[in-house]
């Protein structure tokens, strides 16, 4: 953590988070089948509030169609959210004291496709300091600093500033993505599976280097990604998201190896074993994940769980705590909540 | 001893590029294979060479290949089309692409099993019924009516697979059969996998680039770099007794394998070397922390490293012995000061 980093844009200090969503919502209408009276809509995001805390890095992990790209995109206004607040060190983000374009100066993001995220008739050099002339500095000091961050993502600037994007393999490419993100000093980096298009060799790598860049720059890391293994290396804290929702949030440590919620225990039981005598037996997930057009009532994932029972159908669960910074979103862990398996309470 | 596919010094060259240079490979019957490396390591151009897949005008193929007692680069083009499919099938990464958009799962398959064995459509459709039911696709009858893009893509790998192994072939290969699917999902296919292999004694080679699913389906391992095999063995003797210094960076740089958090991940320096332009010696000695002199100038060929343990390296008792000695660290209680 680099909390002892003192920023000259910090506001509130370094217990006030640094990114603050409250109930994000996005819906994506679809056309309206013949003779449907009621359009629907696919429900990406449904109602995401979470808090990402100065110098952490938090991992948002989930199946294809949990929303968890949508939320990144929300975030950085890539998609217009239906409603929704996000505060950015406690100014409303799209208001008068935070306009947009004070903000994404500040956030940048990083993609999975390394190569679709650059532009393939400019050099590398040209790419990185694109942003800072647009922002108003000089070609000479943005030419400069381009080169010095091609340096420090490990690629050396005589040799590679010149080329382009088709010039340099996935993991030297998604260096330059990188740097290319750090060129107007943001305070937050949205990487959105970024390495996960990596060979494993490579990734390893663009982990290391992300890791120094953090500490380097007091930067804050909102980390997508599908691999379990990766966020528990690199993430302080982890938000699990299932459906448009978010199922369980909470320290990495204890969520990836303690989870409170029956979903998340299912992506740690998908997870490949490494040893030959401990193979998986059984999955404990049937199907595919549900398609986020119809999500079914009461806690959404009812009808994949293990321990289900009629009230989970019934009742949305509420995001509570289960422990100190933990939340979950499951019903057989809250106090009286009519499930079997709740402790109840008295009074 | 009959082999169900046996690969001897096979080299594939794209124009200047030698994609694959020289492997040996033996699959026993009824043995699940998994072929291990990063992109351009040769694994898939291996795997394709085996259907003759690669397009003849660009592509130039040298060595033997045996399948199923077959000798596949002297085969027809009559010859060929039966043999794929029939004899040999194979599996792909996005069964979306693999599968013919204007006509519904059942009438591919039903398509193929007719072409292979000249049934009666009836009798192909309560065969490819069977096999929507043995890969386990819930209301069967109904799905087999389903064009591709209506399925999921679970779904549709398991529709794939009974596409595959609707004519009973002896030997399956699949090119990264999980790769675009998600974690849940991955792990039933791998599972099924497994299970049929097992129930109908396949033989079958699987390429992936990932270490884990490969030891969940796998007997033998063989890793690939830079279109050589540089390590082949048990699961288990490449999981835990590694002799290549390859395989040892591929098994410490996971994520899974730092040892604590937020320490720093060993990686492997570099990147793989341009196969237009193989520098002498060993392909991996420019990435290698234990390369010296010789392994700049001489090729090491895969030498013995154990019972049925193959490594091609100089040093492979020193790196074996460096994994050995790191994991015995790894072990040990971090003593606090």
């Amino acid at each position: 953590m680099s909390v002892g980093v003192i920023d000259p844009r910090d506001r509130g200090g370094p217990a006030q988070p640094l990114l603050s969503v409250t109930d994000l919502v996005k819906h994506f209408p679809i056309r309206k089948g013949f003779g449907e009276k009621k359009g629907r809509a696919v429900r990406a995001v449904d109602g995401v509030s979470f808090e990402a805390l100065k110098g952490e890095t938090l991992g948002i992990v989930g199946e294809s169609g949990c929303g968890k790209s949508t939320t990144a995109r929300l975030l950085m206004g890539l998609t217009e959210r239906d409603s929704g607040d996000i505060l950015f060190d406690g100014e409303s983000v799209g208001g008068r004291a935070l306009p947009w374009r004070s903000f994404r100066r500040q956030t940048q993001m990083v993609f999975q496709d390394s190569y679709a995220s650059l532009n393939p008739r400019m050099t590398i050099e040209a790419s990185i300091s694109f942003g800072p002339r647009v922002n108003g500095i000089g070609a000479r000091e943005a030419a400069e600093r381009s080169r010095g961050l091609l340096a420090r993502v490990g690629l050396e600037p005589k040799r590679f500033g010149g080329r382009y994007p088709h010039e340099l393999s996935g993991g030297q490419r998604q260096r330059v993505n990188i740097a290319r993100a750090l060129a107007l000093e943001p305070r937050l980096i949205v990487l959105d599976e970024a390495v996960s298009a990596l060979d494993k060799s490579v990734e390893a790598q663009v982990l290391n280097l992300l890791l120094d860049l953090k500490q380097e720059f007091g930067l804050t890391y909102l980390f997508i990604s599908h691999d379990l293994n990766v966020v528990r290396f690199i993430c302080d804290r982890v938000m699990v998201m299932y459906l448009g929702r978010v199922a369980e949030i909470g320290p990495a440590d204890t969520v990836l190896s303690r989870p409170s919620h029956p979903y998340t225990e299912a992506l740690l039981a998908s997870m490949p074993s490494l040893d030959p005598d401990r193979r998986t037996q059984e999955a404990l997930l049937a199907g595919d994940p549900p398609n986020p057009i119809d999500p079914p009532p009461g806690c959404r994932f009812h009808p994949r769980c293990r321990i289900a029972e009629a009230v989970c159908a019934e009742t949305e669960p509420p995001l509570d705590p289960v422990a100190p910074a933990h939340r979950a979103a499951c019903l057989a862990r809250q106090p009286n909540s009519g499930h079997s398996l709740s402790v109840a309470r008295a009074a | 001893m009959n082999a169900a596919v046996a690969i001897e010094n096979l080299k594939v060259t794209f124009g200047a590029v030698r994609a694959v240079d020289g492997v040996d490979l033996v699959l026993e019957k009824g043995q699940a294979l998994a072929l291990i490396g990063e992109s351009g390591s040769g694994k898939s151009v291996t795997l394709r060479a085996i259907l003759r897949l690669h397009s003849e005008k660009r592509s130039r193929i040298e060595g033997r290949i045996q399948a199923a007692g077959r000798d596949v680069l002297t085969m027809s083009k009559r010859e060929l089309s039966a043999f794929r499919g029939g004899t040999v099938s194979m599996i792909f990464q996005e069964p979306l692409l693999a599968f013919d958009p204007v006509y519904t799962v059942g009438q591919q398959i039903t398509e193929s099993i007719r072409r292979h064995e000249g049934v009666s459509a009836g009798q192909a459709r309560v065969r490819a019924l069977k096999m929507f039911e043995r890969v386990r696709i819930p209301s069967p009858e109904r799905r087999l009516d389903a064009y591709p893009h209506e399925m999921s893509g679970g779904m549709r790998q398991r529709a794939m697979i009974a596409l595959a192994l609707a004519c009973r072939p002896e030997v399956l290969l699949a090119d990264e059969p999980t790769t675009a699917l998600d974690a849940t999902v991955q792990i039933q296919i791998l599972l099924l996998l497994r299970e049929l292999q097992a129930e109908l004694g396949l033989s079958t080679i699987f390429v992936t680039h990932d270490l884990g699913a490969a030891v969940e389906v796998a007997d033998r391992i063989a890793v690939m770099y830079a279109g050589r095999i540089v390590e082949t063995g048990t699961a288990r003797q490449i999981v835990l007794d590694p002799h290549h210094p390859y395989t040892i960076g591929l098994l410490r740089s996971r994520a899974d394998g730092a040892l604590a958090k937020g320490a720093r991940l060993d990686t492997i320096p570099g990147s793989p070397p341009d196969l237009a332009n193989r520098p002498p010696g060993c392909p991996f000695a420019p990435r290698c922390f234990l390369a010296e002199e010789r392994c700049r100038r001489e090729e090491p060929p895969l030498a013995a490293a154990g019972p049925s343990h193959l490594a091609a390296c100089w040093r492979s008792e020193e790196a074996a012995a460096s994994f050995r000695r790191k994991r015995a660290e790894a072990a040990e209680p971090v003593l606090a000061v």
